[in-house]
């Protein structure tokens, strides 16, 4: 789609076409946006349609979420306690589309610092699901997936941590891949678990995501964990037949929607009729996946989330008293109560006593989740399963519960905590609401898993249905 | 058990003053996450390592030289208190 729409923009107006995605946003009610960079994204736009460059993304808009730094562009991981943020500076990912042509059109909204799953713990307040208003897109990048399934932006850039880039790819119906640890430079992005978070994309289709792929992924020498890309648009097509595809049991049967269930295992007999295989595999501690991520994410939380102090940036208050007090008055005002949750449980797991028990304890679980994985690849070339187990559920209707949230999480976790890439893609409706289907892939097999993951969106319809206006 | 003396604690730890109706809220709501998270006494780690990251690093070197970086005055631009060219802090002693 991105494909052609750049040939479209070439031959018709980039500045028409963004300024028709500004109407659009304006009198939408999803609230998938933050902030619109208007004035800097129809300049760029009119010089595109005076005189149009080269590049993989000349003159397409990009929506980027509100953790990812954009020069000149307020960031603030929908936190109050950035509000006002300007980065001075852009994340390697926007270095990298900028120069092959892109406009950034806007921010996006987000769980605040990326610590959910329903896009509700914005300061900005929820984004809505385009599919049904009374519903979450998911989370954490619940506004860049609600933009664009919502038709309000071509494509966007998210962070998945522990699920936030497949998860609102699930319950919005589109695209979203979370890469190997490691293969997209995570310079600029404002940090809440580092040794599990990657930038991803959120498309249309998955070509589009691959596209991206191109763009964002390889070695930056300002991450010292980023390595070198592979090549993920020139096998897209390649077929197939002969693939091996493990299903994991522990991902279905109890706590699974059977409307989820269907839709998966339908998925998997078209995989079967376009030449792959299948076989059971075993992921014997995916049960203790989610203790293990959330106790090593909040640790990481409480330590990355100690720079908010007021003092280089973001929230500070008039009059200050003692260090002590200053800070912890700014960042009692400036934190919502998920993010204060996060960083309070992170401190006790790392404290004196407890280090052992929770912190080290979930490092070696992780250990042994990672080599589940390793195990099941000798077997099988790709894994699938579902994304979410339910389908987007309604605003208001697990905030208040922390644990029933978290749970939600369960097959999208494991995930980071092995550093496997995985993309979510659509394979099915429960009513009007789309189910994603998860497929992963061994460190760095991208190649593969777009390819498996093309061949079946060009045998499916369901990428194709786009909700009604919004 | 987490008390409330505890949650307390924890708050001063993390340099994030909390009030009299959250600790309440906290108290009960972190008893049932780390209910939830004792689950992973259940799992046999002997002899097993920890895994920091996930993918292997080698060390990173490159020439001592200097490169561009923020100016001045961009790196003091988001910072609400500045004085002669300085982040200003609160009184530390």
């Amino acid at each position: 789609m991105l494909t052609q729409l750049k040939d479209q923009l070439v031959a018709g107006s980039s500045e028409e076409y963004l300024q028709k995605l500004f109407d659009k946003i304006e009198h939408s009610s999803l609230n998938a946006f933050t902030t619109l960079a208007k004035d800097s994204a129809l300049a760029r736009a009119r010089e595109f349609d005076r005189k149009p460059w080269q590049g993989l993304l000349a003159g397409i808009p990009i929506a980027i979420k509100e953790c990812i730094s954009t020069q000149g562009i307020e960031t603030t991981c929908s936190s109050k306690i950035l509000k006002g943020y300007v980065p001075p500076y852009d994340a390697h990912v926007v270095e990298r589309l900028k120069a092959e042509g892109a406009i950034v059109m806007g921010k996006t909204n987000m769980d605040e610092f990326a610590m959910g799953t329903s896009t509700e713990t914005s300061c900005f307040g929820p984004t809505r699901n385009p599919w049904d208003l009374g519903t979450v897109p998911g989370g954490s990048s619940g506004g860049s997936a609600a933009a664009v399934a919502g038709g309000e932006a071509p494509c966007a850039l998210g962070s998945d941590t522990g699920g936030s880039v497949r998860c609102p790819a699930s319950f919005c119906g589109i695209v979203g891949l979370k890469p190997t640890y490691g293969l997209v430079s995570r310079y600029g992005l404002i940090a809440y678990a580092n040794s599990l978070e990657q930038i991803g994309p959120l498309t249309n289709t998955v070509e589009d995501t691959a596209l991206l792929m191109e763009i964002i992924a390889g070695h930056d020498w300002r991450d010292t964990t980023s390595a070198e890309k592979g090549s993920y648009i020139p096998g897209l097509k390649n077929g197939i037949r002969g693939l091996k595809i493990g299903i994991p049991k522990e991902y279905f049967g109890e706590g699974v929607d059977k409307k989820v269930e269907k839709a998966i295992w339908d998925a998997i007999s078209t995989l079967e009729s376009l030449g792959a295989a299948w076989k059971e595999v075993s992921l014997p501690h995916t049960r203790y996946a989610l203790a293990a991520y959330y106790v090593i994410a909040m640790s990481e939380a409480s330590s990355n989330l100690a720079r908010f102090d007021g003092l280089r940036y973001g929230l500070r208050k008039d009059e200050d008293q003692d260090w002590h007090t200053t800070y912890s008055e700014i960042r009692a005002e400036g934190f919502g109560p998920e993010v204060k949750r996060r960083i309070l449980l992170g401190t006790y797991a790392l404290s004196a006593g407890y280090y052992g028990r929770y912190y080290l304890k979930a490092l070696k679980v992780r250990t042994l989740i990672k080599d589940d994985f390793l195990r099941a690849f000798n077997d099988v070339d790709i894994i699938a399963g579902p994304t979410m187990p339910i389908p987007a559920f309604r605003i208001g209707e697990r905030i208040n519960d922390p644990l029933s949230l978290y749970l939600a999480d369960v097959f999208t976790v494991p995930i980071n905590l092995a550093g496997v890439p995985a993309v979510s893609l659509p394979c099915g409706f429960s009513g009007r609401l789309p189910i994603g289907l998860q497929l992963i892939g061994k460190h760095f097999q991208e190649d593969l898993l777009l390819r498996a993951a093309h061949a079946f969106e060009e045998a499916t319809p369901f990428h194709l249905k786009r909700p009604e206006a919004v | 058990m987490i008390t409330r003396e505890d949650v307390e604690h924890i708050s001063w730890l993390a340099s994030i003053k909390i009030s009299d109706e959250e600790k309440e809220k906290f108290v009960d709501q972190f008893n049932s996450i780390l209910e939830y998270f004792h689950q992973l006494d259940e799992v046999d780690t002997e002899g097993i390592e920890p895994t920091y990251r996930v993918v292997d690093l080698a060390n990173v070197f490159r020439d001592d030289v200097a490169c561009k970086s923020l100016t001045h005055e961009e790196a003091l631009k988001n910072a609400p208190k500045t004085e002669n060219g300085y982040f200003k802090s609160p009184r530390i002693v």
